[in-house]
């Protein structure tokens, strides 16, 4: 009898020992996967930064790129056609990505707010480049060439699911009293949307907005065939000659976009291929420069919301 | 001004208009149903938009342009398209990179949602969504010059040496390597970072939905913290997991430009893991600004209304089952 009561003792406590060996393990071993899914976070960020320091300088920012063999050189065209396509991305997506949040957070439940969500998600998923063949298609084609227009489109369509969930999300966080409170006042529906609902969600919304835009600035893909690239672009010059000219401010404003222009990551992308070890390390100082404008957006505006929780 | 119309008498028609328009409610509502509308309407033009500009290339190869041949050709000069050595690539590619990615989120949800020290786990999500941040070229350039190199490399030659010889599955493994790495298996391991930081947000935010009843009727009946992870909340969310690796999955079918570099761009008969290949996302992408012929481009067209239909499909798939495991939960999970 007291020699089975010690074999059940001895067997729990064997049994209880192999579950918390299981246990610690299994623990340690998320632990790990976190710290694994985390390195190649750290090497890009490392490496990135190591490689592409020694090529950044003032010349990089404020001059174009100059022929290979030729010391000096810059970055002058992409970083323009950057903002030039944020730019006109931004236009395109925000009133109709605001407009139809308003619905989506006021009737999730008709047909149409259901569709909306939907037709948001599926948007959303849609791979960047075959974006790229739409606005190929409906920009391009009809006008005969590539421009920094067709390349706004094409990324206004990809920013446009990203603003229009986040500014739902961030009307569906206003309490209801603020809006109960202006229709009681006698405010129609739009004045409470424009003049109450909105600056509350405003941060919101911007915060999702920057997002947007760092993402914007680091998508190729949909520029290979609408943007294209051109080497020469330079606003600077198309400002001072129009004016020169005496063009309207229409003309110049139309130079600018109805034209190839290159963007940082297409620069990167066209650099990375080239065999001259000088554009490789070019390439390496737009990547710095495209990441570190990225993960700045990207923890400024996350800072923004904390700082807005307190 | 608007002030103002309040002091005209009832029939002008000012004032009829004004109530006409319910107060500027009715212009309103018209604004954001066509905005609604609009986004709605880009959804189907583009699917339109590929279906119609991809029609000789669909009428002239027929179903021939999709199905799995040993011996494909995608020849611009002849007018010879088949998709699919693309296709194949992407399917590979994405499933590796799954297969790899699923594990390793998993237990970093586990670990962000479960057992993280509270004062880490904000600092932690930053840092996987940074992950996400990161744009694709940049994980293109560091995979071409230091990832392929010090890593593909040598673990494709590992893998070759381990599982080359063997019967059937040796096939998979078929070397030589490429010296610079350039391969599927790159792509794969590339996307596998990339598409980590995707299943985890969704797998967290499915594992921090379940009630805590459950978590805690497990701790109270004497399982351990693995057990009541593994046994009580993997299959409670399974559904919404499941959703999560299928998002992951669609990003990383389209994900274009860091594919494109790793991946050694290469249409070669040889199914193996370890050698290069191609993708659908690449092949419009090195390809389609350069367009040879009419019907070329029509077949590029229609390599990308492949991609859309997949993506269409697999989103549909996994919004269905995240909605079906959060529609239980008291706390909406975030997608």
């Amino acid at each position: 009898m007291t020699r089975f009561k010690e074999l059940i003792a001895r067997n729990q406590t064997a049994l209880s020992a192999r579950r918390k060996t299981v246990n610690a393990l299994m623990l340690s071993l998320t632990m790990l996967t976190t710290v694994l899914a985390l390195i190649p976070l750290f090497w890009i960020i490392g490496y990135v930064i190591y490689k592409g320091t020694p090529s950044l300088n003032l010349d990089f920012f404020i001059h174009l790129p100059r022929p290979i063999g030729m010391d000096g050189g810059g970055v002058l065209h992409a970083i323009e056609g950057t903002i030039v396509i944020t730019l006109l991305a931004s236009v395109f997506a925000i009133p109709p990505g605001v407009l139809a949040a308003f619905y989506a957070a006021r009737n999730p439940n008709t047909t149409l707010g259901i569709a909306l969500r939907f037709g948001t998600d599926v948007l959303s998923g849609v791979p960047s480049i075959v974006i790229g063949l739409f606005a190929y298609a409906v920009i391009v084609k009809p006008m005969g060439h590539f421009s920094g227009l067709a390349g706004g489109v094409a990324v206004g369509i990809l920013m446009l699911p990203i603003i229009l969930r986040t500014t739902e999300e961030m009307l569906k966080l206003v309490p209801h009293t603020l809006r109960e409170g202006s229709l009681a006042l006698g405010a129609p529906e739009w004045k409470t949307s424009l003049s109450v609902l909105f600056p509350a969600a405003l941060n919101g919304i911007i915060t999702g907005f920057l997002l947007a835009v760092a993402r914007a600035a680091g998508e190729t893909a949909p520029l290979l065939f609408t943007a294209l690239g051109n080497e020469h672009y330079d606003i600077g010059q198309i400002i001072t000659s129009g004016v020169a000219q005496k063009q309207t401010l229409g003309t110049i404003l139309q130079r600018i976009v109805d034209q190839p222009v290159d963007s940082l990551p297409l620069t990167l992308w066209k650099y990375a291929q080239q065999p001259y070890p000088e554009r490789v390390q070019q390439s390496w100082a737009v990547a710095l420069v495209l990441m570190i404008f990225v993960l700045l957006v990207n923890i400024l505006a996350r800072l923004w919301v904390e700082f807005r929780k307190r | 001004m608007l002030k103002y119309i309040k002091l005209l008498p009832k029939d002008h028609w000012l004032s009829r208009t004004r109530r006409a328009t319910g107060y500027g409610d009715i212009p309103w509502q018209a604004l954001l149903i066509s905005s609604s509308f609009l986004l709605m309407i880009l959804v189907l033009a583009i699917g339109v938009m590929l279906w119609n500009s991809s029609a000789d290339a669909r009428h002239q190869f027929g179903l021939s342009f999709l199905l799995p041949t040993s011996d494909a050709s995608w020849d611009p000069v002849n007018n010879q398209f088949q998709a699919w050595p693309f296709i194949y690539g992407t399917l590979l590619t994405s499933l590796v990179a799954i297969v790899i990615a699923l594990p390793i989120s998993l237990g970093v949800a586990v670990f962000l949602a479960d057992l993280c020290p509270e004062w880490l786990r904000l600092p932690l999500n930053w840092l996987v969504e940074l992950l996400a941040a990161i744009p694709s070229v940049v994980y293109g350039l560091w995979g071409i010059f230091v990832f392929l190199p010090a890593f593909v490399a040598p673990v494709g030659q590992g893998l070759f040496d381990a599982f080359g010889a063997l019967p059937v599955i040796g096939v998979m493994f078929a070397g030589p390597v490429p010296v610079s790495g350039a391969s599927r298996l790159g792509a794969a391991f590339i996307l596998t970072i990339m598409i980590i930081p995707t299943i985890t947000a969704v797998t967290r935010d499915v594992l921090l939905a379940i009630p805590s009843s459950q978590r805690e009727a497990a701790l109270a009946l004497g399982a351990t913290r693995w057990e009541t992870i593994s046994q009580i909340l993997v299959p409670y969310g399974l559904s919404g997991i499941l959703g999560a690796v299928i998002l992951g999955l669609g990003r990383a079918l389209g994900e274009t430009m860091a594919v494109t570099m790793v991946i050694g761009n290469s249409i070669e008969g040889s199914p193996s893991l370890l050698r290069p290949g191609y993708t659908m996302a690449s092949v419009i992408a090195n390809e389609f600004a350069e367009a040879v012929t009419p019907l070329h481009t029509q077949a590029l067209i229609e390599v990308g209304l492949v991609l859309f239909v997949m993506t269409l499909l697999l989103n549909l798939v996994a919004r269905f089952l995240v909605w079906r495991v959060t529609r239980r939960m008291p706390q909406e999970a975030r997608v």
